[in-house]
């Protein structure tokens, strides 16, 4: 099982049209399929022109987050008074999401012409491609990848002879949720703990090593070579206005045909559960979906009928995150899947917020108690004065990702905590 | 080839120095990890690619543990003094890390991802099964030496319940069915 399915996509797909041909794993086989011919234009532009054909297009960072990836370029330092960095992020982590890992493994070549295009852009001198460490397999795919464009002139000094030299690393995490948070992700690349800092400073000000950074998501940045090669209009004809584009959506939980699949934002939440992944396997009914990885609000099976994209679900009281929606089937006990999604931030919590720290993991503590049916009514109240203490108080959103589902369950699924409550 | 019938080994590239797998198998015990050519050529190019000496740590706490199967007190000392760092900081460092192995392990690190997604599949059978299979409890050596069973939160393979990594390996849609499958292959 795995990539790729077939599927009703209206829309060729744009990302993930490379995806399961190993040829498109090597530069020679990549450049016959039409790869890094965008490069050499990025090459012959004035940096603030990319950043102005990516700031049209709308694009909107993959990583959950979705701030307008031009926008953010845009607040690099125009005149460098030293090395700036770019960070790719692909410490994917949130449980729910298996998408950057499918670009890792498929079109290494694709991701690497984006850092590149983007490190043009922000002026930036080297790039750090910030891998999860369990991802052996995949980071080990893009190592030799990057090794490859190296030889041939595609990095490092004087790339395909313009005199810009830029070099790429590719450097390993090794066991830690937080360090995809961007700025936990340049303490641990500058050889810390992944912790996140206060903002600010941002990283555009000082990021990595003291200088200006950008932090983008690795599904963003495959994304601009094409945007860069066929404009800003025509990524446009996908998704929505204030969501442009397609998106790779990771769909897992009880599904009939779960898996990662490109589709325009906007598309319904709907169908993409029941239309392209077949709804829930043997005949159950769905009881809740957790549309955007294991950080974002419930969704009943009624309210799925919403916008797959950042204003959509937003609407829909939730959020698109990095779009994978994580699906219940009607067995499934909702008070310990939350208590195993709370147990997750629990295990990830760096630990300088006491917010954070004791407030994941008491709520995996008292969820816990209550499964096991030694819960009490006080509890209840307990946990919703948990989530009042953990929104919005702490360094960054690690603490706010378990407020989401855990309230969501609560307002929507009370039956089934008041049914495990001793009275 | 050379004259031997070897396999000439490619030199390292700098640019793919701090992203060598470092849960192997293939785990050659040293006591000291700079004391030869190879430990101070990989010491060199990783330090070649950052503008400060202390993000080398990673990279080389990964390295301690591709050449010894885990990070001991000793080269964690070793490699506080290659990067000037104190020892206190360095095991602040491999103690925040989930995937630096404080002590020995089996040959094989079978990790179950049991979060979410493989929590709604069938990750806690899984786990058992493996467990029951090789006879340990959770985190202990088997008494053949070959295996060690841990949970992991999310592998990253939601779509592909259950994932089970093993090393630097990852085995997807793992049923409790599979796992002798899986022991047998592993050698």
């Amino acid at each position: 099982m795995g990539y790729p399915y077939s599927h009703d996509l209206e829309v060729g797909t744009l990302l993930s049209r490379h995806f399961g041909n190993e040829k498109a794993r090597t530069l020679e086989g990549w450049k016959e399929l039409g790869g890094y011919a965008t490069l050499p234009r990025a090459l012959e532009m004035d940096p603030d022109a990319i950043t102005e054909v990516v700031k049209n297009s709308g694009l909107r960072g993959r990583g959950g987050a979705g701030f307008p990836t031009g926008v953010k370029w845009s607040f690099m330092p125009k005149e460098p008074s030293g090395a700036h960095y770019l960070c790719c992020n692909a410490d994917e982590s949130e449980p729910g999401a298996f998408k950057d890992r499918e670009i890792l493994r498929w079109v290494p070549h694709l991701l690497i012409e984006g850092c590149l295009i983007a490190a043009r852009a922000i002026r930036a001198e080297h790039v750090y491609i910030y891998v999860r460490g369990e991802f052996f397999p995949f980071s080990a795919i893009l190592r030799d990848a990057v090794v490859e464009a190296y030889e041939d002139g595609y990095v490092g000094e004087n790339i395909l002879g313009s005199g810009w030299n830029c070099d790429v690393t590719v450097h390993l995490g090794a066991g830690a949720y937080i360090a995809g948070e961007e700025t936990g992700l340049m303490s641990s690349l500058m050889g810390g703990r992944a912790e996140p800092w206060i903002k600010p400073p941002f990283p555009a000000q000082s990021g990595a090593f003291g200088r200006p950074t950008t932090v983008n998501n690795v599904e963003t940045l495959a994304a601009v070579p094409m945007i860069l090669a066929e404009g800003a209009d025509w990524y446009r004809q996908w998704g929505t206005e204030k969501s442009p584009g397609t998106k790779l959506w990771c769909c897992s939980g009880h599904l009939e045909r779960p898996g990662t699949y490109e589709l325009p934002l906007g598309v319904n939440l709907r169908d993409v559960i029941y239309e392209v992944c077949g709804g829930a396997p043997d005949g159950k009914k769905i009881k809740a979906v957790v549309p955007g990885g294991s950080s974002t609000a419930m969704l009943t099976a009624e309210e799925l009928d919403c916008s797959g994209c950042y204003e959509g679900m937003a609407e829909a009281g939730s959020a698109l995150g990095t779009a994978s929606p994580i699906v219940m089937n009607e067995d499934t006990n909702i008070v310990q899947a939350m208590r195993r999604i709370a147990q997750f931030y629990a295990h990830e919590s760096c630990g300088q917020c006491v917010q954070c720290r004791e407030g994941t993991s008491w709520t995996a503590k008292i969820l816990h108690r209550i499964e096991e049916g030694d819960g009490t009514v006080e509890d209840i109240d307990t946990l919703y004065h948990l989530c009042e203490q953990m929104t919005g108080r702490t360094i960054c959103p690690l603490a706010d990702s378990v407020v989401f589902p855990l309230l969501s369950s609560l307002d929507k699924f009370r039956d089934e905590y008041d049914a495990l409550i001793k009275r | 080839m050379n004259d031997t019938g070897d396999q000439v080994k490619k030199p390292l590239h700098p640019a793919a120095a701090s992203s060598q797998p470092f849960q192997v198998a293939d785990i050659r015990p040293t006591e000291r990890l700079f004391d030869d050519p190879e430990g101070r050529d990989r010491l060199e190019k990783v330090l070649s690619r950052y503008p400060e000496k202390r993000a080398a740590l990673l990279p080389m706490l990964g390295y301690a543990q591709e050449r010894n199967g885990w990070v001991s007190d000793e080269s964690m000392a070793e490699i506080a003094g290659a990067l000037d760092l104190t020892p206190a900081y360095v095991r602040s460092v491999t103690t925040f890390y989930t995937m630096y192995n404080r002590h020995p392990v089996g040959r094989h690190l079978i990790q179950v991802c049991t979060c979410i997604s493989c929590h709604l599949d069938e990750a806690d059978e899984v786990f058992e099964r493996f467990l029951s299979e090789t006879g340990t409890r959770a985190g202990e050596i088997s008494e053949n030496g070959r295996y060690t069973v841990i949970e992991a939160e999310c592998l990253g393979a939601c779509g592909f319940a259950t994932a089970v990594q093993v090393n630097d390996r990852y085995f997807e849609n793992v049923t409790p069915d599979k796992v002798p499958a899986i022991l047998d292959e592993l050698d």
